[in-house]
């Protein structure tokens, strides 16, 4: 079996679902003839036809409403925003009417799209190419925010963003689009959503992140290791819905936390975790809860951004802190 | 010179604003005098239902209400052009459009009186939207609905509704865009009342006409007399039938009046003035029909008054059925949240429960 990269899960994922699924349409700019401009959508439109792997007008508002409309009449629209930064336009739409749809009609009208974004920091590209914003979307009820770390989960989830009935923000760490390769079964197996994945068991603290952060988490947790300490990594994929159950249940065992992700510290999706950390597992803690984050600036131009992109050493040195604190 | 492009923008208008044909031949459902004393019997339940709302308002028993009244032609007008299977995406005053499609006065009641339920249409077509507060934003969804139904190759057309404001709106403009891009069966009705709330027409666009609009994307336009319901059918079904045959979409600008404030919460003395009402009310389209009508021999005063005297019963049957619902209970604000309850979210529901039983 072949190994694939992240973006190429990505496309076998939308490939799978489009034969089996006539109603799966691709839309955005760039999408169609190019495959995207990281080649998401790569060789879409020659299996399915201009149809279905709709280039667009350059406008996001307009591919965000027609995504929409499309799915009240029940297609199910894939909607690509070019980088997670162009995606402020297509906000009203999402906010407005797609997480509201079902809610505001009691169910007669709902809206089973997604919105995939390259999403994140660390590719050395142009301003607004960068940008860490899924906490702008975890605050929006009716959504859900997915982020995928793997091949092998960005296949699995984007297969149940595009069945689960209700519109997904899909946010695809760029930074590691292309990073490893993974046997991926072309199965049609979705992961499921709004559950947590534990990726490393550890008894001495747990580090919880998302997306890109993943990796440096893993790295962390091997250093940890060597100096004997024994780290568990959660993989939030499902932001919201949250299942915290997996967290508190990591987090009891180990009474230490330290949460890992690449946006602004304050009000990030980081913060609510260490707020439902302090009102449900607050006995259970040993050591402040840790926050490893952006910072409250915006990401830096590329020759400064890897400053400010969470590292491994200071994931390490957080973990460190928590030890040392009790 | 050369010139790169040329337009024009055609001009439709049969009844004159006294009720008086202008001499052009009439279309073939305006020959059909009983259909169109049921079009005149709609604008005036319209009407009656309108007055209505306004009254609830006052009173306390409704919420914000964005009343309808002198939109009447141009509501029945674009609602009663449809087929059953088109889709319609309206803004938050197109009463009469909404009524022939089977919106109940209930519903409405039941949506500006605070409960979502109004929203779950049980006569009219599911796949007609919701209202939309969002200025505009509905134009795309009905560029999307169209989408869908030239993917599915459905013979069927998606209408929007939006004003003179919201033709200003990036969404509008977006919509049209891509209908003309992608020969989408797309109807955008512009319902020009003159204002946006106190923003006159004239602030809002250099155009010289908003039907024009269309024209930069591709699109069939027209200007109606939006106060006469035989021009803004026809435009309607000569943009459905090129809609429906794969010739693409229209932008119609039917020009009107919005003779009352522009919702219950607001008071259009502030920013206009008396005269220009007054003059705005010599062209009002419910006379304007009824005076057609009467001179065809199928409309009179006792007719009139019996008709008027149902949609007073059939109103204070809708209005009690609203004032007898009840709420929802308190949960029902995480019940259709999602096509389940997330696990993430029970607690909280159950915080809501609790707090609901002790009320």
């Amino acid at each position: 079996m072949a190994q694939i990269t992240l973006i190429e899960a990505v496309t076998q994922a939308l490939a799978y679902e489009m034969r089996n699924d006539d109603s799966v349409v691709v839309l955005g700019e760039d999408v169609g003839v190019n495959g995207g401009v990281f080649r998401a959508t790569q060789g879409l439109q020659e299996q399915f036809g201009e149809e279905r792997v709709i280039d667009t007008p350059l406008d996001e508002g307009t591919i965000a409403g027609l995504t929409i409309g499309l799915a009240v009449q029940g297609m199910k629209p894939v909607a690509e925003a070019q980088f997670e930064g162009f995606i402020y336009p297509m906000m009203e739409h999402i906010a407005c009417h797609a997480a509201r749809m079902r809610n505001r009609t009691r169910g007669r009208m709902t809206v089973p799209a997604v919105w995939r974004a390259p999403w994140g920091g660390g590719i050395r590209a142009p301003e607004h190419h960068s940008e860490a914003n899924e906490h702008l979307f975890t605050n929006i009820p009716g959504l859900r925010v997915v982020m995928p770390s793997s091949p092998a989960r960005a296949y699995g989830l984007l297969l149940a963003a595009i069945r689960d009935p209700d519109p997904v923000i899909f946010f695809e760490p760029k930074r590691i689009y292309r990073q490893y390769k993974e046997e991926v079964p072309d199965d049609g197996e979705a992961l499921p959503l709004d559950v947590c994945f534990v990726l490393r068991d550890g008894t001495d603290v747990t580090l919880v992140t998302w997306g890109a952060q993943v990796k440096e988490c893993l790295e962390a947790a091997d250093e940890l290791a060597q100096q004997g300490i024994s780290a568990e990594v959660i993989d939030v994929a499902t932001l919201t819905p949250l299942d915290f159950d997996t967290i508190a249940e990591s987090v009891t065992k180990t009474g230490r936390c330290v949460i890992v992700h690449e946006a602004p510290k304050t009000a990030g999706f980081g913060a609510e975790i260490a707020a439902r950390l302090s009102e449900e597992c607050l006995y259970s803690l040993l050591a402040p809860v840790e926050r490893v984050t952006g910072f409250d600036t915006h990401i830096p131009l590329f020759r400064l951004e890897m400053k400010y992109l969470p590292s491994v050493e200071r994931i390490v040195e957080a973990a460190q802190r928590t030890l040392a604190a009790s | 010179m050369s010139i790169a492009a040329k337009f024009e923008i055609e001009y439709l208008q049969y009844l004159d604003q006294d009720g008086k044909e202008t001499g052009k031949e009439m279309p073939a459902f305006a020959k059909d005098l009983d259909h169109m004393v049921e079009l005149y019997k709609l604008m005036v339940s319209t009407r009656v239902f309108d007055a209505k709302s306004i009254a609830l308002q006052r009173t306390g028993k409704l919420g914000t209400y964005a009343s309808c009244l002198g939109h009447e032609a141009a509501h029945v007008g674009i609602g009663s052009a449809m087929r059953r299977e088109d889709s319609l995406a309206v803004s938050y005053r197109e009463y009469g459009a909404q009524l022939y499609r089977g919106v109940k006065p209930r519903e409405v009641y039941t949506y500006w009186g605070g409960d979502e339920r109004g929203n779950d249409f049980q006569d009219a077509p599911a796949h007609d939207f919701a209202w939309c507060v969002p200025i505009g934003t509905q134009c795309l969804h009905a560029a999307g609905s169209a989408l869908a139904f030239k993917i599915r190759k459905e013979p069927r057309v998606a209408v929007c509704t939006i004003g003179d404001g919201g033709s200003s709106k990036g969404d509008f403009y977006g919509a049209i865009n891509v209908a003309g891009a992608q020969q989408l069966p797309l109807v955008a009705v512009i319902v020009n009342n003159q204002w946006a709330i106190s923003v006159p027409r004239r602030i809002q666009s250099g155009s010289g006409t908003l039907a024009q609009k269309g024209i930069a994307a591709g699109l069939f336009c027209i200007q109606v007399d939006g106060n006469d319901i035989i021009a803004v059918r026809k435009a309607m079904e000569d943009a459905l039938e090129r809609a429906r045959s794969g010739q693409g979409g229209t932008v119609i600008e039917a020009v009107t009046y919005r003779l009352g404030d522009h919702t219950t919460a607001d008071d259009a003395r502030r920013y206009r003035g008396e005269q220009e009402v007054k003059d705005a009310w010599e062209r009002d389209p419910v006379p304007r029909l009824r005076k057609w009508l009467e001179a065809k021999g199928k409309w009179d005063d006792a007719k009139e008054e019996a008709w008027k005297a149902e949609c007073d019963d059939w109103m204070d049957n809708e209005v009690n059925a609203y004032l007898e619902t009840k709420n929802q209970p308190a949960t029902a604000m995480f019940d259709y949240l999602y096509a389940e309850v997330p696990a993430d979210l029970e607690a909280q529901r159950e915080l809501v429960a609790s707090l609901d039983r002790k009320s």
